[in-house]
């Protein structure tokens, strides 16, 4: 598998503040990953870092294998940092054709992206009149003119409305299905949890996991159950080698699971230790709840 | 080179702003013409400014030069703006991001710079030319081209003016404040003289020091040419003024003003360098 980015102890301080501490992770082809954290956490910092716009402290990152200068990785990168930036008094179409010619390709593929964008219609439009969810689709369709290694993404449903969430969304999902790399940049769990398969989660600019999202998520859920005999429940989940821990809530019992096992097994030994359940789900903690858990904490 | 030339071209030539005042300065630039148009004529006292000499060869390359480079406002407005753009609508960002170096972003807009003072001298060129060989009362090869050397002060004095717009442009980020500044500087110079006067009364003094200023030795580079003109010499004559001024064009000034194109042009790019966006 070949690494995309490689970023090796990175930190930048804006005076007495340090935005990102002594961070490291690589980007390797052909994975969606999502960089999560509160704002303010230093995503948006370590991407422009990356991205020639914004001057490291210390620490170092390279792009592909090293060999080519940023500014020329970076024509072979699709990016959009906050704000979609275009020059308003252009149509979307001369837009991207200055795009094309910054990146050095020519303009076949122009037409053929604001079409994925759904932007074909007001290609002669000029991009002051567009709407957020519009500026934001056209700077993905520009950010995929090159047909890019890497597309990096920050906060791109930000300030969108609900719609053009969900048409961002999709066209990420859709993006990704075709083997593009992808870094996206969030605060919304959800988004991530949604198309990610890879996430570094960061916190005042210090990291606090990486890896994939399915281990981050390493528990292995709960029981939330209701009995008539809520004593006798309690006393068997107490004694159940599966059972990492028991907690009452009104009627409610939630049992946590410290290894693999299925609710129908679960319910057959309760059937036979004569305990009758009136309420079974099996749940799994959501990225949320992990993430929380992760940036609450801070000696994590 | 092209290729940034090109880039450029395309975020000026769709802005309408600057389209409008880049055409409004080469029609001004052409109406120079317009001057020879100017004709008195009361009773017996008949004046034709055309006929004063003002078009004859070599004079001719003087006076263009000088009365053209007043319209260089008219570019400076585009020039700052052309920089402060970049920064208001956070573009010079995205440039970045899309694979344009500092260098090639500072580089593509000198060449800009470079390519609005070398057009207007050919214009310049053309323009004295034709008007030249229609008034001037000379018009052998061997006089035509002699005192060229004004078109190349020419030359130098617009690309080191733009080089300070530009410069302005990305320290101020703000196209009408970076233009106050650009008065405010004006100012300065002009203050600083007549501070230096007071100091010491000849005027040597005051000019010794204000020459390495960089709007004063821009202006230097071409003087002013009426004196020297045939009515206002023999005006001059029968007031018993005599004038002693030196016109030519001096290898020093240029070296200042040269001096200073650098210096705003390295020191835009270590300021781009420097900040993060």
């Amino acid at each position: 598998m070949s690494t995309i980015l490689t970023i090796n102890n990175l930190t930048k301080k804006y005076g007495l503040l340090t935005a990102v501490k002594n961070l490291s992770f690589t980007i390797e082809k052909g994975n969606v990953y999502g960089i999560l954290g509160p704002n303010g956490s230093g995503k948006s910092t370590t991407l422009g870092i990356a991205l020639n716009v914004v001057n490291k402290t210390s620490g170092d990152f390279k792009w592909f294998d090293g060999k080519v200068t940023t500014h020329n990785a970076l024509k072979k990168v699709g990016a959009i940092i906050e704000r979609p930036n275009f020059y308003p008094y252009m149509t979307a179409y001369k837009n991207l054709e200055l795009v094309c010619k910054i990146k050095g390709i020519d303009t076949s593929k122009i037409l053929e992206k604001l079409e994925l964008v759904d932007l074909i219609e007001r290609k002669d439009s000029k991009f002051q009149t567009f709407s957020l969810g519009m500026k934001q689709r056209l700077a993905i369709a520009s950010a995929l003119l090159n047909d890019p290694e890497i597309l990096i993404l920050d906060e791109p449903t930000n300030g969108l409305d609900p719609q053009g969430i969900h048409k961002i969304r999709a066209l990420i999902q859709q993006i990704a299905s075709n083997g593009t790399t992808i870094l996206l940049a969030s605060h919304l769990l959800d988004e991530v949890e949604k198309v990610c398969t890879h996430v570094v989660v960061l916190r005042k600019g210090e990291k606090l996991y990486s890896g994939r999202v399915d281990e981050m998520i390493s528990s292995h859920g709960f029981f939330e159950l209701k009995s008539e005999d809520s004593a006798k429940l309690i006393t068997f989940l107490e004694a159940h080698p599966s059972i990492n821990k028991t907690v009452k809530k009104d009627d409610m019992v939630t049992a946590f699971l410290k290894e693999p096992l299925s609710a129908s097994e679960f319910n057959k030994q309760l059937f036979n230790s004569g305990i009758f359940l009136s309420h079974l789900i099996m749940r799994k903690e959501s990225l949320e709840e992990q993430f929380l858990k992760l940036t609450d904490n801070p000696s994590a | 080179m092209l290729r940034l030339l090109n880039i450029e071209f395309i975020k000026l030539w769709n802005n309408r702003a600057s389209k409008v005042l880049i055409l409004a300065y080469f029609i001004l630039l052409s109406c120079i013409a317009l001057i020879s148009a100017i004709k008195f004529d009361f009773g017996f006292f008949r004046f034709h400014l055309a006929e004063q000499g003002i078009f004859n060869f070599p004079f001719i390359w003087h006076f263009n030069t000088y009365v053209a480079a007043a319209l260089k406002f008219f570019l400076a407005i585009v020039i700052v703006s052309m920089m402060a753009n970049e920064y208001s609508n956070k573009t010079i960002k995205q440039n970045l991001i899309d694979g344009l170096s500092k260098k090639e972003f500072i580089l593509s807009k000198f060449l800009t710079v470079a390519a609005f003072a070398l057009i207007s001298t050919i214009f310049v060129f053309i323009i004295s030319l034709i008007l030249g060989y229609i008034f001037s009362s000379f018009t052998e090869a061997s006089i035509v081209f002699s005192d060229l050397d004004y078109l190349f002060a020419f030359f130098i004095k617009l690309l080191g003016f733009f080089s300070f717009c530009l410069f302005l442009g990305i320290l101020i980020k703000r196209s009408a404040f970076a233009l106050g500044f650009l008065f405010v500087w004006y100012m300065v110079e002009g203050l600083a003289r007549i501070v230096l006067n007071l100091w010491d009364k000849t005027t040597e003094y005051a000019d010794t020091i204000t020459q390495f200023f960089p709007l004063q030795s821009m202006s230097n580079l071409i003087k002013q040419p009426f004196s020297r003109l045939g009515a206002v010499k023999e005006m001059a004559n029968q007031v018993g003024e005599q004038f002693d001024f030196d016109y030519a064009v001096h290898w020093y000034d240029i070296v200042i003003v040269l001096f200073w194109t650098t210096f705003f042009i390295v020191f835009s790019y270590k300021l781009l360098q420097k900040r993060d966006l």
